[in-house]
């Protein structure tokens, strides 16, 4: 079983967002770095099936030269190899990012069984790269899933939408995007960082398109709370809690 | 023209539908729905009362359920044929998913989640949209190049307001050529409710949710007895899920469920905005924190400072002494 994860590196951002002078980008002076729980799961899962079924995982990003930090601590728990398509660190659109994506898959010689994606990006958010390339390389994509199972080249996957369940079976070679849920990633071992240091990565350069979907701006969505009014200190405060459910219709 | 995917579930209409369909009457006023499925016909009465002139039914043996990457090609074949400025769909898992089989079919960029969006008044130029980004925490105002203006809206940033006086949708049938691939990936069953039974997160009135404050699984005891006592749930933030304290169907959230209920007590859950995404909605939030710089104040209507495993119990106390 060979399996292939794609992952982005964003920033963590904390309670507030901080932009640049400009507003077209976060200010991420302070920010740490990491990718979406999505894609956590999807690298836990494909750690999994190689570890029963055996076969390689492989981590596939597109970013800056620093996404290097999100490849490492994912080939700690367990990804055998990684490839980083170099930016200047510059946002690529879904269909350029797709594309590029699509071109190093093809490059690879391994035919991979499986290709896991998070079900969105954290920060952009398109919801389409994943389907771009499931179009480009003819294979069938199953999103959003929330717990899966391959038995004899079959995946069987099921998403929640609202209060249903939806049940999917696809045929391998396949596509899946996967949700936070799906599992519990595992930290990285001292051992599994170690190793990750001498895992391989390969650096290339992608090949940019001009961009159809253009960032123009970025703004802070405003808050529409005023802030908390503080009911007072521990237990003493409890009576003022229980007058405000009064008053809010909860309690009679 | 505007033409709107209208979603549904074995005929059932998927409401947000009816918000994309009220966002599309401020771009025009000649609006069409699309359903995919026969089952769908049965929605002209409300696309009409909420603005289309027209139904469109794609109808085929084989659309007897969801089958995302089909909607797609049969979407870009009524493109095709009717060529609209744009194509609107809600902002949902199955809304984004088909109009992405729409985009990438047709090779053109296609903007999730907005929340604005702005037809091109000249040929060549783009569409201007507002859209969301890191679950509506900051929006991004971006141009799309291209004729055609692929978008999904915002789930909340529409209210669904019917036309007075509106006419039942003319419905016109089309059959979609599809391809085999087309049809790999459908739904081929579903699992019946996804909670245990009891109140769910997403309709729950009243939720207790905490979070690494509660300090592991069994403190949770507490929350649920409150919860309980409200006819309300268990909520929790990710750093609970991840520790395996409790299921991830709990998690409120960017990455869990998005709950709007009308009391939300949070508890020792800082708000991180991921966290914030998913309850930023409900009617009033409630904090138990023991720090009163909690990121989460801003966001709430009302506070106790103290600990949450003092506090909890004597509200529990309190509340039952009311009852009785
Ligand atoms: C892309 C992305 C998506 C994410 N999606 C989600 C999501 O869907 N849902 C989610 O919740 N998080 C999500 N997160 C994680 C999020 O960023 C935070 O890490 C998480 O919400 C923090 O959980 P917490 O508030 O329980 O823990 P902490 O941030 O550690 O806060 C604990 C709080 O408890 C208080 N406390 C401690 N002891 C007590 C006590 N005895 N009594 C009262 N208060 C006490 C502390 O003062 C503190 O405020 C996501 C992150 C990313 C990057
Ligand atoms: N720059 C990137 N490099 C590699 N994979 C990506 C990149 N951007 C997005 N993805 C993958 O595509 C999924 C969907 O992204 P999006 O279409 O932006 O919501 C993400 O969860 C990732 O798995």
């Amino acid at each position: 079983m060979d399996v292939l994860v794609c992952l982005k590196r964003v920033p963590l951002a904390g309670s507030t967002f901080l932009l640049t002078p400009d507003s077209r980008d976060i200010d991420t002076k302070h920010l740490g770095f990491g990718i979406s729980p999505h894609e956590e799961n999807a690298v836990e899962a494909g750690v999994q099936l190689v570890e029963q079924m055996g076969g390689s995982l492989t981590l596939l990003t597109l970013g800056p030269t620093d996404a290097e930090e999100q490849l490492r601590s994912q080939l700690a728990i367990g990804a055998s190899r990684a490839i980083l398509l170099e930016t200047e660190g510059e946002d690529w659109d879904p269909q350029g990012t797709a594309a590029a994506l699509v071109d190093a898959i093809r490059a690879e010689e391994t035919n991979f069984d499986l290709l896991l994606f998070g079900a969105e990006s954290a920060d952009s958010a398109g919801y389409q790269i994943h389907i771009r390339v499931a179009h480009a390389l003819s294979r069938p994509i199953v999103t959003n899933v929330k717990s899966m199972r391959i038995e004899n080249g079959i995946a069987h996957c099921e998403r929640v939408v609202g209060t249903v369940r939806e049940l999917y079976e696809v045929q391998l070679p396949a596509v899946i995007t996967v949700r936070d849920g799906l599992n519990i990633p595992r930290y990285p071992s001292v051992p599994g960082r170690i190793q990750a240091r001498k895992k391989p990565i390969d650096h290339k350069k992608p090949t940019p398109r001009v961009p159809k979907l253009e960032k123009v701006s970025l703004s802070v969505a405003p808050s529409n709370s005023a802030g908390a009014e503080v009911l007072g200190n521990g237990v003493e405060a409890v009576p003022a809690l229980v007058e405000v459910l009064r008053t809010i219709g909860i309690l009679a | 023209m505007i033409l709107v995917l209208v979603d549904h579930d074995l005929g059932e209409l998927d409401p947000l539908s009816l918000r994309a369909l009220t966002c599309a009457r401020t771009l025009s006023d000649a609006v069409h729905a699309v359903v995919i499925g026969g089952a769908g016909a049965g929605l002209a009465g409300v696309v009409g009362e909420y603005g289309a002139n027209v139904l469109h039914v794609a109808t085929h043996p084989e659309l007897t359920d969801y089958t995302p990457a089909a909607s797609g090609r049969a979407l870009a074949q009524l493109v095709d044929r009717l060529n609209p400025s744009a194509v609107l769909a809600a902002g949902s898992p199955r809304g984004n998913e088909q109009l992405a089989h729409l985009a990438t079919i047709l090779d053109l960029p296609m903007a999730a989640e907005c929340s604005a969006i702005t037809l091109s008044t000249s040929p060549g130029a783009p569409h201007s949209v507002t859209r969301a980004r890191w679950a509506a925490n900051l929006m991004e105002d971006a141009h799309v190049h291209s004729d055609l203006l692929i978008a999904s809206v915002l789930a909340f940033s529409f209210e669904a307001q019917p036309v007075v006086g509106a006419a039942e949708a003319k419905v016109e049938t089309f059959e979609p050529l599809l391809e085999p691939a087309d049809l790999m990936v459908r739904v081929m069953g579903r699992g019946g409710e996804s909670s245990k039974g009891g109140v769910t997160l997403a309709d729950a009135k009243v939720i207790v949710s905490g979070g690494r404050g509660v300090g592991g699984p069994a403190g949770f005891a507490q929350l649920e007895e409150l919860a309980e006592l409200l006819e309300g749930t268990v909520g929790c933030s990710r750093v609970v899920t991840s520790a395996g304290w409790r299921p991830h169907a709990e998690q409120v959230g960017q990455t869990g469920t998005k709950v709007a209920p009308d009391l939300y007590i949070a508890a020792g859950i800082s708000g991180a905005m991921q966290h914030i995404a998913g309850c930023k909605n409900s009617k009033t939030i409630v904090v138990i924190n023991t720090d009163p710089e909690a990121p989460i104040m801003a966001y709430a209507d009302y506070a106790i400072i103290g600990d949450l495993h003092q506090v909890i119990p004597a509200l529990t106390a309190a509340i039952k002494a009311t009852k009785i």
